[in-house]
Formats: structure tokens, sequence, C-alpha cells
């Protein structure tokens, strides 16, 4: 309902692409797991029971069944093994359940209540103490029934972890198609963080668009792009919704890498001017821009500090690449790494204890993605490519995305803040690259 | 020989440019030529200590000869050590060349687009190619071309000329274009 104009957009561009490719399909993530399945809590989801006539319009059963797998901390039974189907508690014999070994079960059923009006139930279930543990009841349209199944996720995820769940948040992306002409034509996506429900939000010919960042209450987007082939990098600010945008920047010079304050009023990004590129504030307001940082080096990729009080920055002041910290009124510049060749784009997870970031560790190894603890200053290094970059942690810090290649292609993956799950989030056609996890639906 | 005179070039270049850029801008402004061309003295004497040593084997092969003024303005495109702004012998050369024939030319624009490979993060490229076109654009300056007349752009990785995954299609990834 929300993006009735934009998915209007979408469907005739995804219409062009039809007619000129066969092939083509709408721009769809598709997950592939790539490690740390039948370890964690056992757990049973029961397919809902749909009463209505004609097809299940959601399966939000396999919808939660598809998150808590994602997330690598549930072991999910398969339902062939299952011995009855149960859609709530009262038709539930616990029995069964212990024989395959779930600890925990989720059944629901979903009835229509009206013209385009549904009822979905679900229950949380106690297998070794018979009791339910979660009992909620949601009526809604059509259209926001997948987002129901990604808050029942939410749910279980908090009841069963002790951790938010950030399967009803939304992710965005750039993707970029080679034409057969030799243009490159960029889009910038917003999708579920399933990489369900893509809305194009840009679309630009031979205009990169990179590093979107999201405003704090999910409202907007910023990001770097082009205006022509005559000027530099500027930001941008993109209402969601409306699909309305203006550059933020205004004065010689590139304006990139912005990062959305934590109370949502600034923007800190880089700036070069004069040769110099350095860290700026900026109000989103007045569009009143503030200098932070002042060095002959190249000072960029800012990000906040979860209470606001801080940047970390990318600087090669050094000679080479790595992370430092300044205060936002320019104070008490201190260099954070001091391990590894190069590290870069580092941002924090939500409590402001570790810093995610882009790190070479020498000797030919390429770029990974680290977690750098910021009480002992140590990095854990959780992936294996050698191009891998923009890390984003998800909203409650168990998640981390980020762009890899799979030979030249760019793709999406994702891996558990302690390594042990990784997952690669694939398009059809073309590159996938800078991803940014909204802290908010 | 001729080494020799490109490096006693590129250090009256240096001097000129930190006395007229300072003067220019507003305060703690020195620093811009110190790390770009300054240091490139340097370079022509012992490589920067950089991984890769490349970008001066294509200039050569594009030039034919290194040693003769064998048109260089005919080329259009000067190439770059691995995450470096400074500008090898043979890269200077060319540069000087074009700054030369546009300063005798006033009225023409010139558009000085700044690239960088596709290691580092795609944010730290967009500043490298910047600092890249404004190496190119400092020496221009020095040699008489009006700041009016450049406009420097940086693309960093998004514009790669080579797709490949190796040192041959990064070498020439790392680049600034001279358009005019």
């Amino acid at each position: 309902m929300k993006f009735d104009r934009i998915d209007k957009v979408l469907r005739a561009t995804v219409l062009l692409l039809a007619l000129s490719a066969p092939s083509a399909g709408l721009a769809k993530l598709t997950i592939e797991i790539t490690g740390g399945a039948g370890s964690g809590i056992p757990i049973a989801v029961v397919p809902f029971k749909w009463s209505g006539e004609g097809s299940l319009p959601e399966d939000i059963g396999a919808i939660v069944a598809a998150d808590l797998y994602r997330s690598g901390r549930f072991d999910l039974k398969p339902p062939s093994d299952f011995l009855s189907r149960p859609s709530q508690e009262s038709e539930v014999r616990y029995k069964d359940w212990r024989l395959i070994k779930a600890e925990t079960i989720v059944v629901g059923a979903i009835t229509r209540s009206g013209e385009n009006e549904f009822d979905v139930n679900f229950q949380l279930l106690d297998v070794y103490r018979e009791k339910i543990k979660i009992g909620l009841r949601f009526t809604v349209s059509e259209d926001q029934l997948r987002q129901v199944a990604h808050q029942i996720s939410d749910r279980i995820f908090d009841e069963m972890t002790g951790i938010d769940g950030a399967f009803n948040t939304r992710i965005a992306y750039v993707t970029m198609k080679q034409k057969e002409n030799g243009d490159r034509l960029y889009e910038l996506m917003v999708a579920d963080s399933d990489g369900h429900n893509p809305q194009q939000i840009l679309e630009t010919t031979n205009l990169p668009v990179l590093s979107p960042s999201w405003s704090p209450n999910g409202r907007d987007l910023a990001y770097v792009s082009f205006a022509d082939g005559r000027s530099g990098a500027n930001v941008w600010i993109q209402n969601i919704e409306s699909g309305k945008r203006r550059p933020v920047a205004r004065f010689d010079g590139t304006a990139s890498a912005p990062a959305w304050s934590p109370d949502g009023r600034a923007l800190a990004l880089t700036v070069s001017s004069a040769g110099n590129t350095d860290i700026y504030i900026l109000q989103v307001a007045s569009l009143e821009i503030r200098r932070i940082t002042k060095s002959r080096a190249i000072d960029t990729e800012p990000a906040w500090a979860p209470d606001g009080s801080h940047l970390v920055f990318t600087s090669d002041r050094s000679g080479r690449p790595h992370i430092y910290r300044v205060n936002t009124d320019g104070g008490q510049i201190r260099r954070l790494t001091m391990e590894g060749k190069e590290n870069a784009a580092a941002s924090y997870d939500p409590r402001g204890e570790r810093l995610v970031l882009v790190t070479n560790r020498g000797q030919g190894s390429g770029y990974q993605i680290g977690v750098f603890y910021l009480s002992d200053s140590r990095t854990d290094v959780l992936t294996e490519g050698t191009l891998d970059e923009s890390p984003t942690f998800s909203p409650n810090g168990a998640m981390i995305l980020y762009a890899t290649k799979m030979g030249r292609e760019g793709v999406l993956a994702a891996v558990s803040a302690d390594g042990r799950v990784r997952q690669i989030l694939k398009l059809h056609e073309g590159d996938v690259r800078e991803p940014a996890w909204s802290a908010s639906r | 020989m001729r080494r020799f005179g490109t490096i006693f070039l590129t250090l009256f270049l240096a001097i000129a440019i930190s006395g007229c850029a300072a003067s220019k801008k507003k305060g703690g402004s020195v620093e811009v030529e110190d790390a770009t061309i300054g240091s490139s003295t340097d370079s022509s004497s012992s490589g920067i200590g950089s991984e890769d040593t490349t970008a001066g084997e294509i200039i050569i092969l594009e030039s034919d000869d290194q040693g003769d003024m064998d048109d260089p303005l005919g080329q259009r495109v000067v190439y770059f050590d691995f995450d470096s702004a400074n500008l090898t012998p043979e890269a200077q050369m060319v540069v000087e060349a074009h700054a030369q024939y546009l300063s005798g030319n006033p009225g023409m624009a010139v558009v000085l687009e700044g690239h960088a490979d596709e290691r580092g993060t795609r944010e730290y490229n967009l500043a490298l190619g910047e600092r890249r076109a404004n190496s190119v654009s400092e020496i221009f300056q020095a040699l008489g071309v009006a700041p009016d007349a450049i406009r420097t752009i940086s693309y960093g990785e998004e514009r790669p000329v080579s797709m490949g995954q190796d040192e041959g299609a990064w070498s020439l990834n790392r680049r600034v274009e001279i358009l005019y």
C-alpha cells in the first residue's frame, strides 16, 4: 500500500526487462545457507492451518521457519517427520513432539475475517512443560501478512534467545547491471530483511550509486550519487514513501559517505574540497555544515557511536587506512585499530561494544569482514573472501550483512556475529552490493 | 638523463605549488601538496615502496619509447601505483605536455577524472580517485592552466575499464583521464 507509486515504477521496469530479456525475472534475492545448520534450539514449525477458499495468500509458517533457520540459532525439525499437524494448543499431543525431539513448537492458523482482512493466530509451545509460552492474534490485510510472519519470528527469537528479533526490518542495497551497449544501470533497492518485497527507489544510467544509510526511523535513505556526468559525487536524501529526493551538500567538490546520527537530525559525511578529504557534520533541516577533521590525509567513512557522542572513521594519516575516533566537536582524535595492514568502513553495533569493519591482514590476504572489540582491541576475522566490503550490523547486533564476490559477480552475504553461520543472498542477474540494514521497519 | 630532468622539474613544482596554494586557501593548506607532489620526487627514485610497479610499464607500452617526446599529447590517461596518487616520471611527462598545451590555449576546459581499482572500500577509493585527479590538477595549475578551466571528478572504483581481477586489470583501472 505504502509503495503503490514506486511499485508502479518497478512493474514498468520489470516489464521492460521482460521484453528485452525473457529470462529476466523480478530482482528478488534468493538465499543460500552455507553453514551452521543442524545445531541450536530444536524447534518444529507446524504449517499454519488455512481455512479459507483458494490457496493460502502467504505461507506464514514457512516464512517463520525460514527466518528462524537463517538466524543459525535453531535446529528446525523437517515437516516430513511430524506425526500430527495441530493448529492450536488444544489439538496438540505433546508426546508426538517429544518423539521427534522438538523442545518447542510453533502452531497457528489463518482465517479470512473480511473482504481484505485476515486473522492470524499463533502460539509458541513448550513441549516438556506442556504449556503456552506465547499466544498472539493479528488482524491484518493481505499485504501485511509477510510482515506479521516476521513479527512472529521476532517474538519467537526474543523469547528463545533473549535477543531482540530483527526479522521485521528492511535492508537497502544497490544493484548494477551492465547492458549490451556497455551502459551501467544502477538501482537503489529496499527489501524486507529476507530479500522479499524488493522496491526500486532509484534508477540511474552510468551514474554510480553507493553508501545508502537509513534514517533511524526508517523513512529516509541518504546515499551517494551523481547528478550528471559533469559534477562530482553528492549526498542525497530520499524519502522512501514519496520517492522525493534532494541533494544535501551544495558546494564545489565531492560529498560522500553519509551516516545518519542516532537522533536523526544530522548526517556525518565526507567532503572533498580544495583537494582535502575530511569529515563534516551536516544538520539535515538547515543544511548547516561543520568541519570535524582537518588533515591532509583521506578521512572518510564516518559512523556514529550509538549514543551520538563521537564518530569512528577511516583515515590514512598514518600511511595506510585505519580506524580512528573523534568527538563530534572535532576533539580527542585517537587511532583505534593497530593490527592488520588496513582497516576501513567501521560501524558500531547497537550496544557500542564492537565495530564491524573491513580488514586487510597483509601478505596478499585481501579484504575480509572483521569484528573489532573495543574492550581489548582484538579483531575476529569472520569471512574468507578477498574483496569483502560494506559490512552492516543487523539492528540487534546478531548478524552482519556484507558484500562479497562469487566469481566476478557481486552478491550479498550474511554472517552471524560469532562467525558460525553464513548465507549468500543472490540476484538472478547483475551485481548486488552496498547493503545497509535498517534499525526499524 | 631525462629522469633527472623530471625530478628537477617536480621539485620545482612542489615549491611553486605549495607557495601558490597556501596563499589561496584560508588555513592549514600547505599539507595538501606535501601529500601529493612533494612525495612524488621520492617516487621517481625509489618507487614509493608500493606493492605494484606495473603502472610505469603500461605507459612504456603505449608510448614505445620513453626517452622520446613521442607525442605525449596522444596519451589521455595516466596510471598510478596501488593506493598512490603520486605521478610516475612517465605520467609526469604526459601531464606536463597537456598542461603546456592547455595553458597555451586558454578558454579550453579540461575534466580530470580520477579512478581507482576495486581493492579497498568504495568510499576510500572515491577519495583516492579525487586525490589522483587533484595531483594532476595541481601540476596543471602550476604550469599556468587557469583553475577555472579545470574540473576534477572522482568515480572511485565505480567505472573500471578492465573487468579482470588481477594486477593487469587493476593497473589499468588506477588512472586519471584527461578529457578535453
